[in-house]
């Protein structure tokens, strides 16, 4: 049985800044455990043996040389920021200490 | 911010034992950000040094900076670490705008480095082994301002602005286990094991290891529990403390603030605290709550990295001598007794000094110079900073001192100019004529004026009496602004007695 309940959706909700409405989180309870569900079935399928991947290919070791490259000129990376001011992004006041 | 209650620091020792834990960042100083190939260079205008990887436009791609996994496994032998076959990057996933992707590419489950330990020396020449639980690499954040409000801080703000030019420079965060045992000497501990990982990472040359900029930075886990209790009480983790002076401040108060609270039969809030240098006080941030909840994941923009078993020794054949080490044969060579050596230590001035050294002057001189006048300008100055002077400056102070070119009171005065910019100190000496008169003929005039005045020396002198030549000295020095040769205006009245 899927371990996903209501309260964990709101909670999911919140950790990813969405507002959910009561009838979603009943529908997305639902799909989320589907998804669990599925996936605890592949789950059965694998022994504790099996490596875990965190990349479809198995590859390594891809790295970039310590070379500076050019980077966007200021105006360019504010161009697409809603707001900016003094050369820097202008953002709302987070009630959060630095 | 009110002040906490504190207990007494010597009762909340005998109350409870301490435990602490030291998270340590070190920014490295590659030429390139972690994952892109925009400059990591502090200074420049804001959002200059941006791409689209660094600033989180759609569809851009990382990629791993080959000098700063070498950094990390560096700094990771250096800590007697293990280094992983394999170790992988992970997202931490946060909403707070210092880094533009709503996450920061860190390392989770597979560090870098693993399982090392460090000799740390406090300064009552007391060493105690801090084992090292990871090192891991991972990416800085960008920098936030916040505008409006009285005090420039978050609370109040009416906005903030952000600077990205950080967002991406490479990050290696060391972490302890829990450190027991070092009881009152905990803060002292904390402070020196942050100075010995500095040592070490400039030693490796892989950072700046700046702490004014940034590019150390210490976040202090305290906790205090009964004397032979088992369970680990409730910590708290003071962010903000980027100096050795205030990470030994910090942990010496949250000691007391927690002893009194326990001690009053309250309870410990798991938090983060931040520490106010001006104030000498921490004071409560979030609790650890929900929004720690990182939802870690591995980053699937990149691949595992496995170093090869020859890179790791080819890296760690490059390791220079251990801080320990160092100290134990600058202490040899020195000849400094053990307390000027410990000293020095403690006053941060071993580079300096081993510097000035170098540059070639006497052990003994250049430890004066940098823990005695040096040292009292920068204890004197606001922000207590090193001394605008270079080693090799002071190298050069010293050797006109040696050279007889001038006295120490001339000396002082050069300094002074050195400070100011004038230049180095032989320029300054030739440029404002601060050479010592040694010219015999204009030091037997001087002295001819003051024992005119004081008949009586001369026959002291004859009698062996040769305390009475100081009078005469301190005339002469008087007289010529301080610019004479102490020594050859001695010579020259014994010579005059003997006549």
């Amino acid at each position: 049985m899927s371990e996903i309940t209501p309260d964990l959706v709101r909670h999911l909700a919140g950790l990813a800044r969405i507002l959910v409405s009561d009838e979603e989180v009943e529908q997305f309870t639902k799909q989320l455990s589907l998804i669990a569900d599925s996936v605890a079935h592949v789950s059965k399928a694998i022994d504790a043996d099996t490596p875990s991947t965190s990349h479809p290919i198995a590859m390594a070791n891809v790295f970039r040389e310590d070379v500076v490259e050019p980077s966007l000129s200021q105006a360019e990376a504010l161009s697409g920021a809603p707001d900016s001011a003094e050369g820097r992004f202008k953002v709302n006041a987070i009630l959060d200490e630095e | 911010m009110a002040k906490a209650e504190l207990m007494n620091y010597e009762q909340a020792l005998e109350q409870f034992e301490v435990v602490i834990g030291l998270e340590v960042h070190v920014e490295l100083n590659t030429n390139t950000k972690m994952f892109c190939g925009c400059k990591n260079e502090f200074g420049n205008e804001p959002n200059t040094n941006v791409c689209p990887i660094c600033i989180a436009l759609p569809g851009a791609l990382p990629a791993v900076n080959k000098t700063a996994v070498e950094s990390s496994i560096k700094i990771g032998l250096a800590l007697g670490c293990e280094i992983a076959p394999t170790g992988r990057f992970a997202r931490k996933n946060y909403f707070y705008p210092d880094l533009a992707k709503n996450f920061q590419t860190s390392q989770y489950d597979e560090p870098i480095a693993f399982e090392g330990s460090l000799d740390v020396e406090v300064p009552s020449g007391k060493v105690h082994t801090v084992l090292i639980e990871r090192a891991h690499m991972e990416e800085d954040a960008g920098k936030l301002t916040h505008i409006g409000g009285s005090t420039g801080r978050i609370q109040g703000a009416e906005y903030s602005l952000v600077d990205y030019n950080r967002a991406g420079v490479p990050l290696v965060e060391i972490v302890t286990k829990p450190v027991y045992g070092a009881g009152a000497e905990a803060p002292e501990l904390a402070a020196a094991y942050v100075r010995s990982i500095r040592e070490i990472v400039k030693g490796l040359g892989v950072s700046d290891a700046r702490m004014e900029r940034g590019n150390v930075r210490c976040d202090a886990n305290v906790s205090l529990r009964k004397h032979g209790a088992e369970k680990l009480g409730t910590r708290t983790e003071t962010k903000n403390v980027n100096s050795l002076r205030s990470i030994e401040r910090a942990v010496r108060y949250e000691i007391q603030r927690q002893a009194h609270i326990l001690a009053n039969g309250g309870t410990i809030i798991q938090e983060t605290r931040h520490w106010h240098e001006d104030k000498g006080a921490t004071s409560a941030g979030r609790p650890k709550s929900d929004a720690d909840d990182y939802r870690y994941f591995p980053e699937p923009d990149l691949v595992p990295v496995q170093p090869s078993r020859e890179l790791i020794e080819a890296l760690r054949a490059t390791l220079p001598e251990k801080p320990a080490d160092r100290r134990k044969r600058l202490a040899g060579e020195w000849g400094f007794s053990e307390l000027e050596f410990r000293d020095v230590v403690n006053a941060d001035l071993l580079d300096q000094i081993e510097e000035t050294v170098t540059a070639g002057a006497k052990p003994q001189a250049a430890r004066k110079w940098w823990m005695g006048e040096l040292a009292r300008i920068a204890n004197e100055s606001e922000e207590g900073a090193v001394p605008n002077i270079t080693p090799a400056q002071v190298a050069e102070l010293a050797k006109l001192i040696e050279d007889g070119k001038i006295n120490d009171r001339l000396a002082r005065e050069v300094l002074g100019y050195v400070l100011a910019g004038e230049g180095s100190p032989a320029e300054i000496v030739a440029a404002r004529g601060l050479e010592v008169v040694s010219d015999d003929g204009a030091l037997i005039a001087a002295i001819e004026a003051a024992l005119a005045s004081q008949p009586d020396v001369i026959p002291a002198i004859r009698e062996g009496r040769m305390q009475a030549a100081g009078q005469v000295i301190g005339a002469v020095m008087k007289a010529m602004a301080g610019s004479a040769d102490a020594a050859r205006v001695r010579e020259l009245l014994i010579e005059m007695a003997n006549k």
